[in-house]
């Protein structure tokens, strides 16, 4: 395989997958509806475990549903379902002055840094990033494992700082979440 | 492509069109199969439950009542197709397919038979063998949790959603019991496809998961697996006394019909999963015949699963609906802790002995301290430190008032 030669299956695929990116991407933001996001924001999801598998990283898109689509999204969803913020009517008062103006100077600063990075680095397209000479380095298992390794070996300190920081944030958020009936306890003994 | 023959042999020499051919005919099979099979699973539960209950159960449609589900499907579609006012009218159509979707697509990536050669290439009986593999698995049940709680939602009604709310907290707690059992397969296996599990199962009963890992992976499984296909003892969800009938409470004809056929295409891909991950899926003894070899191992699983599929059914039959608090402890207080340190345990005997023996050591006193700790949190809930403390003087001492009123619960 040479550097850069196209076959249409794949080409189908990218554009698949950036269909369902951009589509529920716009879609999480232009949508009214809290749920409604919500699942724009699945799709997005969606789209990025596709073009995970587009690169032969099977296991990051498998990884990709059961975390997001599977876990954290559920959870915004039960969130907006629990607080009823759905049935609510929409306030069109902007919470923040001027927020519209800042939202766009920040949108085309963003793109502007995207398209300048774009422009002067170089740019590699239709490489896979996990395989090479076409075939992927590691395919199921083998796939585990490379990352496997990595994890536990090259970003090991990462790997374990991240462990620890979640740890601690649900930690903090339980005792968060009870300090309240614990306090009153104690004032009311006192 | 070579790849794509390291994951299906099938492929091993290009796509041509008898492999195009070959790979159609196996997922129409599968479709087919499964639905041929839920047709069969719904008379089969009545006809059982009818039987444990003394009743007679369908009789009237076909021989023994077979053909009373495809009476019962044919009613539900000629029936009016109503949307609640309240309902959000996209979701509450969209819902149903969402039920409908991992259910068929989880179904894929069992293996029910051996190899088989057609036309000169070799046919593995599985639709597909993804290298995700078993992850699809976990995937899909993953997604299975957006139809009920979409459904229970949009229907615009509160026993919907109650119900959708319940069913949200209850798949998601059962999940990571769920992942941390298949991490101990995947950990003896070390393969994350479906069909080197089923490989490496192969060589006799000793050989497959349910002894080999030492039964516990099978029970906290077996658990979890009914409480995410929220059958009876865990259909919290559905609890007709307390929620009607919970998230399709407000769905009719044939959206009602995909929730049915749903939840029992659910009920049979669970059962086939046990008996894949578990029991060696379609190994077991095949007799020399010539060239009938292949069909033993299909009728194994068939017969293996259909005892798994019996078991649910005979849950229903028996055993009482969980609590919904109840339901929180068990997933959260036994299994998941549970199945993590059976993993531990695993992993460190794979390692080696004596690693296996310290994992042991250690699991056993986080065990206690566990233990310890539930106990606390249980007194602090609706212990002694629960009891609002007094304003003022008490004329007793706290402790002969206590002795004096709660002398029951101790």
């Amino acid at each position: 395989m040479t550097a850069v030669s196209y076959a249409i299956p794949s080409v189908l695929i990218f554009v698949t997958s950036a269909l369902l990116i951009v589509v529920g991407a716009v879609g999480v933001i232009s949508v009214k509806n809290p749920v409604h996001a919500a699942l724009s924001l699945i799709m997005t999801l969606f789209g990025v475990a596709v073009a995970f598998i587009a690169q032969s990283a099977d296991f990051l898109a498998a990884v990709q549903i059961i975390v997001y689509a599977g876990a954290i999204v559920v959870l915004f969803l039960f969130v907006i379902m629990f607080l009823g913020v759905d049935r609510r009517d929409h306030v069109t008062v902007e919470p923040l002055v001027g927020q519209r103006a800042f939202a766009a100077v920040g949108v085309l600063l963003t793109v502007g840094g995207l398209v300048t990075l774009m422009a002067r680095s170089h740019w590699v397209t239709g490489a896979m990033s996990v395989s090479s000479q076409g075939t992927p380095i590691a395919t199921g298992q083998g796939n585990v494992r490379e990352l496997g390794t990595a994890v536990f070996t090259t970003y090991l300190f990462a790997f374990e700082a991240t462990a620890a920081l979640l740890i601690i944030a649900v930690v903090g958020a339980v005792l968060l979440a009870r300090r309240e009936r614990a306090t009153q306890t104690e004032e009311a003994g006192q | 492509m070579n790849w794509l023959a390291s994951v299906d042999p099938l492929f091993a020499h290009g796509v041509t069109w008898v492999v195009l051919l070959i790979v159609v005919i196996k997922v129409v099979a599968g479709f087919s199969m499964l639905m041929g099979s839920v047709i069969l699973m719904i008379w089969f539960e009545r006809k059982a439950i009818s039987d444990m209950q003394s009743r007679i159960g369908p009789q009237r449609w076909g021989p023994f009542g077979l053909l009373q589900t495809l009476a019962d499907g044919l009613k539900l579609i000629l029936k009016e197709d109503l949307v609640p006012a309240e309902a959000d009218r996209f979701v509450f159509k969209l819902a149903p397919y969402l039920v409908l979707l991992p259910a068929l697509v989880t179904f894929a990536i069992i293996p029910i038979g051996g190899t088989l050669t057609i036309a000169g290439h070799p046919v593995m009986l599985q639709v597909v063998n993804p290298p995700m593999g078993i992850l699809l698995m976990l995937a899909m049940s993953g997604i299975s949790v957006y139809g009920v709680m979409l459904a229970g939602w949009s229907s615009g009604s509160k026993y919907p959603l109650l119900s959708s709310v319940r069913a949200t907290a209850q798949m998601i707690s059962y999940e990571a019991a769920l992942g941390m059992t298949i991490v101990t397969i995947v950990l003896v296996t070390g393969s994350l496809s479906v069909h080197n599990i089923v490989t490496s199962q192969a060589g006799g009963v000793w050989h497959w998961n349910i002894i080999r890992l030492g039964l516990v992976p099978f029970i906290v499984f077996i658990i979890a697996i009914t409480a995410e296909l929220n059958r009876p003892p865990f259909d919290v969800v559905e609890a007709e006394s307390e929620l009607v009938g919970g998230f399709h409470t407000e769905y009719s004809s044939f959206r009602f019909a995909i929730f049915f056929l749903a939840e029992y295409m659910n009920t049979i891909t669970m059962s086939a999963i046990i008996v894949t991950l578990f029991l060696g899926g379609p190994a077991g003894w095949v007799p020399s015949v010539p060239h009938l070899r292949w069909v033993f191992p299909i009728l194994w699983f068939l017969v293996k699963t259909v005892g798994f599929a019996f078991c649910y059914i005979w849950f229903r039959a028996s055993l009482p609906r969980f609590r919904y608090d109840q339901l929180m402890d068990l997933g959260w207080k036994r299994l998941i802790p549970l199945s993590l340190g059976w993993m531990l345990i695993v992993a460190g005997f794979l390692v080696a002995k004596g690693w296996g023996f310290f994992m042991g050591a250690t699991v056993l006193l986080a065990w206690t301290l566990l233990t310890r700790a539930f106990e606390i949190g249980a007194v602090r809930e609706s212990g002694a430190e629960s009891v609002l403390p007094t304003v003022g003087e008490r004329p007793l001492p706290g402790g002969v008032l206590r002795s004096m009123t709660d002398e029951e619960d101790d």
